[in-house]
């Protein structure tokens, strides 16, 4: 019965959104206020719902119902109450039903918190939010139905992969989809804006604050899948540029981009035309993401096992909003001039050249990731492109993009001074040098790359001070006013400054990780010792344990440090019984900033087992970095600028004509 | 600098960024992709050992063997020929004798492979897409490795 409640009202939910997708764009061209108004009644219910039949399908999970397909393949009896509970997403089903969620999540949250937006441009982007929403209903409907019955229910399910019985299942993909299912509504702002022709300084304003959300959820939730990856997979790595991985990326660089040409086009009235392609870009990205995860073109963590019909649909999804997305721009954007005059040198040019390099690293991973699929479909030749390409063309790309970073918010808007920025960074400079020399004398010779690569990561952190020092006059004037002049700055500034030092700790966490992390793997006999990085480990032999619907076996390691005990370590296997399957889990021990991380491989009769030992100096500042980035944008987020007195929209008519 | 002169700086920066990247891009595949080869690709193409390519197939039933310390060796398979490998390090959890599995890395001059990773990329058959191929290439696809699934991944090949 519940089941068939959920189904129900996504049925319910398909008719309200064709609706939504119609009535509103036809209640504009009569001007008719009231009809138009309908859009926001029908994108709460909208959401209301799809939550009615998410949360049957909740439901249906945590009592155990295996009548329901999804339920039988994807969950057990004997499964811990949280793991019943996110399994609900651990499948593409699921993962689909929880993706049109957050899609008309963001819609409702447009018709809610949306007061401020002019009545039509608001009922046009609900529509354009609900073409994307019925698409996604009637795949999920027709080709995914989460809800269906089994004729002869069996009485125990299958279980859910043991790899996603893990918290990182609760966190993760909920993240990632607020985020890159929330650039839907920039796309729907470009498309509405598009449509009106109407597209101006407050269009960006208005666009930015969604756009800042969706980054800040992408953000994080990249970063926690990262995370996920490094403890549970036993490799030891936080990125394989696996072209899942990739599929999120690119929303993010593209998102990231269009953060900053938004600011551009708000303060200064230009970059139009890029900042809306912009917008359209990083939807369609996300949809390319969903294509690639979702059909089972690839083999991958991520993939489920799918049927084609579900890739050709998603394709034709893609094709219809991507194609015509991008086919409406280009029908339209010669109609918008470009105002607001600058030199190359000033803010305007610090955030082309941020947007250039972005999009060009954007554009690597793109072929990165689809050469090998395009090469297969014409060629039938079967090839990877792995970390040599990407580490090859994404990380020069980024090098000036990084070495920009701190002279960006020093610059003038219009005309910049660049020398007078370099002198005002000469601290962030005088660090970095000092970081430099330091490195290479410990290092003792070697790559230059490492040194340098420190000294970038400290001149982008001592650059994001610097930047909020100049701001208040800190060191040049009393501390009183500069407490004063603090306290009067923008949140956003402050948010740019954290954003960006957030990126320079992300960095500092790779470069350490990356180079001087330490690994070792061996075969040990209880009682033997290794050691590692000056830390030592004895093995103690193993136990063995009951979970509620596995079995452990254990590895206990003694940790000391020159002679001090300082903790235990347990890595372990665990074996699935229903699935057959087994999962390493490893043991981390957190030192600081560093980690010491233990996976355990095979037994042998004689009790000795194989062991992977990784010392990662300074690894969690990577993900570290992405939660300051992240804290960033919410300060950002949290600007009175982007909530309340907003400039009145110009009128349609001029909006059109040359801004000079 | 007059307007003009402002757009052909910014197209000309644009343009500049774009050589680069292609430039980038293109030697880095030159350099960086690597081949997916069966069994059988491998014993035709004659391909020469160093060269780095990606054999996958199943783990022939019985080929399995632990070295001393870590060194293990196996045979991939796609019903047709036969490739031994030797790898050193941990096999990911999901390998087991008769399942699909890709190995990287090159052919040492005895024909041996020697691989440096071992991937435990699968989907919920427990069979690389690419390796299915490679099989149903061969004439060697049963559908039996669609039912694994059904009977909850039960099915043992020995």
């Amino acid at each position: 019965m519940i089941a068939e409640i959920g189904h129900f009202a996504l049925v319910l939910a398909l008719a309200l959104a064709l609706i939504q997708s119609i009535v509103p764009i036809v209640a504009t061209r009569y001007r008719d206020t009231v009809v138009m108004g309908v859009a926001e009644t029908t994108a709460v219910a909208q959401f209301g719902f799809v939550t009615i039949a998410f949360a049957s399908l909740i439901t249906c999970y945590v009592v155990s119902d295996f009548t329901v397909a999804t339920v039988f393949e994807n969950s057990h009896s004997a499964m811990p109450l949280i793991y019943k509970f996110t399994s609900v997403w651990g499948n593409h089903e699921g993962s689909m039903l929880l993706w049109v969620l957050i899609l008309s999540l963001f819609g409702a949250f447009v018709a809610i918190f949306g007061a401020n937006l002019p009545l039509t441009l608001k009922v046009n982007v609900l529509a354009v939010q609900s073409w994307i929403a019925a698409t996604f209903y009637l795949f999920i409907l027709i080709t995914s139905n989460p809800f269906a019955r089994i004729a002869e229910p069996p009485f125990e399910g299958r279980d859910l992969n043991p790899i996603l019985q893990d918290l990182g299942l609760a966190i993760h993909p909920p993240l990632l989809y607020l985020g890159y299912v929330g650039f839907s509504i920039t796309f729907s702002f470009a498309i509405a804006a598009l449509i009106e022709g109407k597209i101006d300084a407050a269009w960006a304003r208005w666009v930015r604050p969604w756009t800042l959300a969706a980054w800040m959820f992408l953000t994080l939730g990249i970063a926690m899948g990262s995370y996920w990856a490094y403890y549970t997979l036993g490799w030891g790595g936080w990125w394989f540029w696996d072209p899942v991985e990739n599929a999120s990326l690119m929303p993010w660089l593209a998102g990231t981009a269009l953060l900053h040409s938004a600011v551009v086009m708000e303060k200064r009235n230009a970059l139009k035309v890029w900042t809306i392609l912009l917008a359209i870009l990083t939807f369609s990205l996300s949809l390319i993401g969903t294509f690639l995860v979702r059909s089972g073109v690839l083999t991958s963590v991520h993939a489920f096992a799918t049927d084609p019909l579900r890739g050709v649909f998603i394709l034709v999804i893609l094709i219809a909003f991507v194609g015509g997305g991008l086919a409406l721009y280009a029908w339209r954007a010669p109609m918008l001039k470009q105002g607001g005059l600058f030199a190359p040198i000033s803010r305007e040019g610090a955030l082309i050249f941020n947007n250039l390099f972005l999009t060009a690293a954007c554009a690597t991973v793109f072929v990165g990731t689809l050469y090998p699929l395009a090469l297969e479909t014409l060629t039938g030749a079967k090839i990877s492109v792995g970390a040599p390409f990407f580490n090859a063309t994404f990380g020069p790309l980024f090098v000036p993009l990084l070495i920009a970073v701190p002279f960006g918010p020093l610059m003038a808007w219009k005309r910049g001074d660049l020398p007078g920025v370099a002198q005002r960074l000469s601290g962030a400079f005088a660090v970095a040098a000092a970081a430099i020399v330091v490195t290479f004398a410990i290092a003792g010779g070697g790559s230059i790359l490492v040194p340098f690569a420190i000294g970038l990561a400290f001149f982008v952190m001592v650059g994001a001070v610097t930047d909020l020092a100049e701001r208040t006059s800190l060191f040049r004037a009393p501390v009183a006013l500069s407490w004063i002049r603090a306290r009067g700055l923008s949140r956003s500034a402050w948010g740019t400054a954290f954003a960006h030092f957030g990126l320079g700790v992300t960095l500092l966490g790779i470069v350490f990780e990356t180079h001087w992390g330490a690994e070792q793997i061996a075969m040990v006999k209880p009682a033997q010792t290794l050691s590692l990085s000056g830390y030592d480990f004895t093995f103690r032999g193993l136990t063995q344990r009951d979970g509620p619907n596995y079995r452990e076996l254990s590895a206990n390691f003694v940790v000391r440090k020159d002679g001090a005990l300082i903790g235990m370590m347990s890595p372990s296997k665990r074996s699935f019984a229903t699935r057959e399957m087994s999962t390493s889990e490893a043991a981390l021990m957190t030192r600081g900033f560093s980690q010491l991380y233990l996976s355990l491989g095979d037994q042998k009769p004689d009790e000795s087992v194989a062991i992977r030992i990784y010392y990662k100096p300074l690894v969690l500042l990577i993900w570290l970095g992405a939660v300051v980035m992240m804290f960033g944008g919410a300060l950002s987020l949290s600007d009175r600028r982007l909530r309340i007195g907003a400039p009145r929209p110009a009128r349609s008519k001029t909006a059109l004509q040359p801004a000079e | 600098m007059t307007r003009r002169q402002r757009r052909f700086a910014l197209i000309g920066t644009g343009l500049g960024v774009l050589a680069l990247s292609v430039a980038l891009v293109l030697s880095a595949l030159r350099e960086s992709i690597v081949f997916f080869n069966s069994p059988t690709d491998v014993v035709e193409k004659h391909i020469a050992p160093g060269t780095r390519i990606r054999v996958g197939g199943l783990v022939k039933s019985g080929s399995f063997v632990r070295t001393d310390k870590l060194l293990i060796r196996f045979n991939i398979t796609d019903g047709n020929q036969e490739i031994p490998v030797v790898y050193e390090g941990f096999v990911p959890d999901l390998f087991r004798e008769g399942q699909g599995v890709v190995a990287e890395g090159a052919l040492e001059p005895n024909g041996t492979f020697r691989a440096d990773s071992v991937l435990a990329k699968h989907d919920e058959r427990y069979m690389p897409r690419e390796v299915a191929d490679a099989l149903k290439k061969q004439g060697h696809w049963v559908d039996d490795y669609d039912k694994q699934a059904g009977a909850g991944g039960s099915a043992k090949s020995q």
